[in-house]
């Protein structure tokens, strides 16, 4: 199972998470965390884990979200998106979480 | 009213066409030309004769001027500046009244501009360096069925370039192995693969296989990897009924989006499906096959930087740029500019990046820029570097050249892309550090070792032919 950028890589450490968040702050973009127990190329609309985080300014206010929520939902998989309100849209998304006993971890 | 005829020929600039002192409105249509005048022949002289030739002007005076407002309608060339370094040749700025064109019409528009001054005797040679459109006109376009953030919605696809892939040979593969590179493709991690210009409809591969074996190959590599893919569908063919009747088919077959060669098969055609696709919810990919025939002498034609900007009104939502990098000729700086003018929705005048005027796109959606050609994983640091995460980046050899094969090459591209892009976004000079990034990633990604074993930094380092002659002072 594929889905979105950087999913050909090994899944990512929390630091490196963490950059990641950083880039997304950098750019002034809003982080949000969205969960769903079934990925598909055809479903736009994840479940969405409280509102965007309008009001983080660091990484460790965002992490502490994907925490909480991977603590609510470990059997779903988890993906951080940005919004660009300047753009009117989505930016960059990643998934930070998948359900580890599903077998779907690519190798 | 004290007009009076006075029949005979008199010289272009004398009958206003030349007017140092007139200050163009900001709904004029502007264009730089550059010209060679004839030998004996004025600047002012040629300039004037483009700009009559090109509007409402002909070789005499004729009784019915008399008759219309020559003033409202006349173009006047109200600048000019020698190019640098070519003694004989003139960049001339030209103003058009925006009466002069149909709205919503690229035919129009190129038959005034573009039209038979070309072959005209005063020039010895006419180039169209760029053209401001107004803003008026711009809103008479429909502009890309979709663009770039409609189609990353749609994609579910957003932070970093797209990859395609063309399939080769481009000319000889039956139906079905066609499918099944596109398939290995997509299954290996591209997101798009892509029919190349010339394959249609021929004796080796009928264009109804070919759409039902890619489609079926789309459908199982969307299944397996749980991604949106794309095949081009090449909808180009002899008639527009033909056309529309591929489109309808890929359509009915779930296809997601077609490919046009729109300049042969000429602007209203493209204009029409450009249409058709908006209606119906399908991305439009663009080929540009004859363009380099219009655009790559430096003193004749049409520089490229003009026809992304006419296709972006009439609508596409990829377009080929060059790749800087690769195996087709492009300059870097002109490039990246023409990049911004697919792109953003305003791009200021830069003479040093050969643009010559401010342009407003006033809201109509961007197009992906296609770098494609001679490409491979070696590039990647630098094709992320210049065309940022809004491009899409096609390997054709540089999948299907793998040493196994191009699941494997797709893999490897990107596994390569998704490396460069997460360094990118953690502060890293990707260029700089370009080289340990793949290796580092190769450490764990065997198809990216092998791609890189196997292209050691092949390069195509040729100087180009359409190089930019910097104008000492633009104009706005």
């Amino acid at each position: 199972m594929y889905t979105e950028t950087f999913s050909y890589l090994p899944p990512m450490t929390d630091e490196q998470i963490g950059k990641q968040i950083a880039y997304i702050l950098r750019n002034g973009w809003i982080p949000a965390i969205e969960f769903t127990d079934r990925p598909g190329p055809g479903d736009h609309f994840w479940t969405l884990w409280k509102l965007p985080l309008f009001e983080a300014t660091t990484v460790d206010e965002v992490m502490a979200e994907v925490r909480a929520c991977r603590e609510a939902h470990p059997d779903c998989f988890i993906k951080i998106v940005s919004y660009d309100s300047r753009r009117q849209g989505q930016m960059l998304g990643f998934i930070v979480h998948r359900p580890v006993q599903a077998g779907l971890v690519p190798a | 009213m004290n007009k009076t005829y006075r029949a005979g020929v008199r010289p272009y600039s004398e009958l206003g066409y030349w007017d140092p002192s007139h200050s163009p409105a900001d709904t004029d249509v502007l264009c730089c030309f550059r010209v060679t005048p004839q030998p004996g022949v004025s600047p002012a002289e040629a300039a004037s004769a483009v700009a009559a030739e090109s509007s409402m002007g002909t070789w005499t005076v004729v009784w019915s001027d008399l008759l219309t407002n020559l003033e409202r309608y006349r173009a006047r060339c109200y600048y000019l500046d020698p190019v640098p370094g070519q003694p004989d040749q003139y960049y001339a700025f030209i103003a058009y009244p925006l009466d002069l064109f149909e709205e919503g019409s690229l035919p129009n528009l190129a038959s005034s501009i573009v039209g038979n001054v070309f072959g005209f005797k005063a020039v010895r040679a006419l180039r169209l360096q760029d053209m401001r459109i107004p803003v008026a006109y711009v809103k008479t376009f429909q502009g890309p069925p979709h663009g770039v953030q409609v189609e990353r919605d749609m994609l579910n696809k957003y932070g970093r370039p797209l990859l395609g892939c063309t399939i080769k040979p481009k000319l000889g593969l039956s139906a079905k192995n066609y499918g099944r590179l596109v398939y290995e493709a997509l299954a290996g991690g591209l997101d798009f693969t892509k029919d190349d210009e010339n394959i249609n409809s021929q004796p080796f591969m009928r264009w109804r296989d070919r759409f039902a074996f890619v489609m079926e190959a789309v459908a199982k590599a969307e299944a397996e990897t749980g991604e949106a893919k794309g095949h081009y569908l090449n909808v180009t063919a002899p008639t527009m009924e033909e056309i529309y009747e591929r489109c309808e088919t890929a359509k009915a077959m779930g296809s997601r989006i077609i490919m046009l060669d729109f300049l042969t098969v000429g602007f209203a055609a493209h204009a029409s499906l450009a249409r058709w696709c908006r209606k119906n919810g399908m991305l439009l990919h663009l080929h540009r096959a004859m363009h380099a025939v219009i655009d790559r002498q430096k003193n004749h034609g049409i520089h490229w930087r003009v026809l992304p900007k006419w296709a972006r009104l009439v609508g596409g939502d990829h377009l080929h740029n060059g790749t800087v990098v690769g195996k087709l000729e492009s300059d870097r700086v002109s490039t990246i500019a023409i990049n911004d003018l697919l792109r953003e929705d305003f791009v200021p005048a830069d003479p040093s990046r050969g643009i010559f005027f401010d342009q407003h796109w006033a809201s109509l959606p961007g197009i992906f820029p296609v770098a494609s050609g001679g490409i491979h994983v070696w590039h990647m640091p630098d094709l992320v570097t210049i065309f940022g995460d809004d491009a899409v980046l096609q390997f054709g050899g540089g999948t299907l050249g793998h040493p196994w094969g191009n699941r494997a090459g797709a893999t490897a591209n990107r596994v390569a892309l998704e490396a460069v892009v997460q360094a990118r976004n953690e502060g890293r000079d990707i260029v700089a550090e370009g080289r340990q990034i793949l290796e580092d990633a190769a450490r764990w990604s065997p198809e990216l070792r092998a791609a890189m074993d196997t292209w050691r930094e092949v390069r195509f380092e040729f100087q180009a032919v359409d190089t930019l002659d910097v104008a000492q002072t633009g104009d706005d």
